[in-house]
């Protein structure tokens, strides 16, 4: 398995294009930005600076990461490359509660936006569905997960679009505009509670990373291995669920991620998880770093969702990646 | 020294026996065939042995405690099975694949000197070593099946388990594969194999396990119960034994 130092070289990679990425983002946009002045604290570059680019761009790099993450876990927890994160129903559940909030028209919750707890909640309790749907008798498998959380997303799917049918005008663009996912700066107060919620479960999921590897090869594979597969697939599926859980409430779904930088990572750097966690979190919060960059700048000063953008760049490259699949199966 | 106990043990799947009371034991040093028609229960017997599936009835000890009470990490430092498939969707090499075996072994994120050594000697035992750095999922059936094997042995088990060990090996690897196999046995490790192959069991165990429809038919020695009554009654096939050179029987069946 990779030794230490190709471990070290890689990762150090990875960071370097994630540094990179953050000072494309937080230099490049819609208006220009002079740095110099920013600096010297002269407004308005610095208000731009500190209360649009930069949060703007440190939600771009944890809702990358964190989705690019979460594709990992349930990647390895599904045994199938081409699922993600929104396979099980997740941002269903978060999109459900979002689209409820809009609908009755809840605003404010504490110090947070109501669509974005509501989405939080959305998610939890579809989690908790599935995972009741798909346990039997404390045994979790896999294939019951796929299928139920497929059931469950096909369900939230029908709910909102119930909704949104019944929705007014205003009600039914803000679910639109929602559903299309999109990065706007945050407050720090959110990008911090982003921060504390997420840092824990990252560190979580890294520590546990041989474990991913031989669940990656079967639940018998990994039990007889000395893995309790089906704690191990409760602790996937909530952490999974938090990673993305967390960034949708705050950004609404955005696709795609999840799906094709797990996926290229592995053809990069292999498929031992102890170098595929940190490399596809560096690399996903890069991607949608240089996708929100793209998303400002094609049609500037007019701005492209990113979720318009990471779709237009994901879908063809799932297309590409289904057809590879597909050639290979005979072997 | 006796390893595993089980007795009267029985596995139902819905209104189906698959098992119905099973009562033996198996002992260390052992290299134990076990052989069936289809259908039989040899497989789930195996898995059993290996504590993937709890017996619905009657109890299955390994080292004097059930296998559902241990602590499957402790278990698996001791019991190693090759199942008969194992899929890998992902790039893992083969090494990759040979280094899980040292998973209950250690905690860390990476392996010690101690869990290289073990690697290196059983991609040497398998002959393995030369398409370590290959996908798994490139290889052929054979070479997968020999680095399962060197994944098990890598565990450093004092039980083997194996669900068709030669299925996919040419005879070359046939022969080392029971050679080594042989020679495990001789250091005191449990051997247990599912196999089709009569002749193997002829030629290789010390002991035959006949299973027929969820029981154990026969239970001893190879060439006492290779026999043709029996064959006919548990195979419906006419078997003929012939003795070679070395005095070991073998059989011809189906003629």
């Amino acid at each position: 398995m990779a030794d230490k130092q190709h471990w070290f070289t890689t990762v150090t990679v990875c960071c370097a294009v994630l540094l990179i990425s953050f000072v494309l983002s937080v230099l490049i946009g819609s208006s220009t930005l002079n740095l110099g002045r920013a600096i010297q604290g002269l407004p308005p570059d610095r208000e731009i600076l500190m209360s649009l680019r930069v949060p703007r761009a440190l939600l771009a790099l944890w809702t990358g990461g964190a989705l690019s993450l979460s594709g990992v876990l349930f990647q390895a927890m599904l045994r199938e490359s081409l699922a993600e994160a929104y396979t099980l129903g997740v941002a269903g559940g978060a999109s459900l509660g979002a689209v409820l909030a809009i609908c009755f028209g809840w605003t404010v919750f504490g110090a947070f936006s109501a669509v974005s707890v509501a989405a939080f909640v959305g998610a939890a309790v579809v989690l908790g569905v599935i995972v009741l749907i798909a346990s039997d008798g404390g045994q979790m498998s896999s294939l019951s997960l796929l299928l139920a959380g497929i059931t469950v997303n096909s369900i939230c799917a029908a709910v909102i679009l119930f909704l949104s049918n019944l929705a007014g005008f205003m009600q039914s663009f803000a679910i639109t505009r929602w559903m299309i996912g999109g990065l706007d700066a945050p407050s720090y107060s959110n990008l911090l509670g982003l921060t504390v919620a997420l840092l824990p479960v990252c560190a979580l999921v890294f520590s546990r990373s041989r474990e991913w590897n031989v669940l990656a090869l079967g639940e018998d594979w990994a039990a007889t291995r000395g893995v309790s597969t089906s704690r191990l697939l409760l602790l996937g599926c909530v952490s999974g669920s938090v990673l993305t859980g967390t960034v949708t409430s705050l950004t609404g779904p955005i696709g795609f991620v999840g799906l094709i930088v797990p996926h290229a990572m592995r053809l990069w750097v292999g498929a031992d998880h102890r170098i595929l966690i940190p490399t596809s979190f560096f690399i996903g919060a890069s991607f949608l770093l240089v996708s929100d960059v793209l998303s400002r700048t094609v049609l500037a000063p007019v701005e492209v969702p990113v979720g318009v953008i990471t779709a237009f760049v994901g879908g063809p490259c799932f297309i590409w990646m289904l057809r590879r699949k597909s050639r290979r199966v005979p072997s | 020294m006796t390893l595993f106990e089980l007795k009267d043990v029985g596995m139902r799947y819905g209104t189906t026996d698959v098992l119905r009371s099973v009562s033996l034991s198996l002992n260390a040093g052992e290299f134990v065939a076990v052989a069936g028609p289809n259908g039989a229960g040899k497989s789930t017997l195996v898995s059993i042995l290996a504590g993937l599936r709890a017996p619905s009835n009657g109890r299955c000890r390994f080292m004097g405690r059930e296998t559902k009470n241990w602590n499957r990490r402790e278990f698996a430092r001791r019991v190693a099975i090759i199942l008969q498939e194992s899929g890998a969707n992902f790039p893992f090499t083969a090494e990759d694949i040979v280094y899980m075996g040292r998973m209950p072994h250690r905690s860390g994120l990476y392996e010690t000197a101690e869990d290289r050594a073990a690697v290196e000697q059983a991609l040497e035992q398998t002959g393995t070593t030369e398409f370590r750095d290959r996908e798994f999922r490139t290889l052929s059936g054979g070479e997968k099946q020999r680095v399962l094997l060197a994944s098990a042995l890598a565990q450093s088990p004092e039980v083997l388990l194996l669900d068709e060990p030669s299925a996919h090996l040419d005879i070359y690897h046939q022969a080392q594969l029971y050679r080594l196999l042989h020679e495990l046995t001789r250091r005191g490790l449990l051997v247990v194999a599912v196999t089709h192959d009569l002749n193997v069991a002829l030629a290789k165990a010390d002991r035959l396990l006949l299973m027929h429809h969820g029981e154990i038919r026969a239970d001893g020695t190879p060439s006492e119960i290779v026999q043709p009554d029996l064959m006919r009654d548990v195979y419906s096939v006419a078997i003929d034994v012939h003795h070679g050179a070395s005095g070991k029987p073998w059989i011809t069946y189906g003629g």
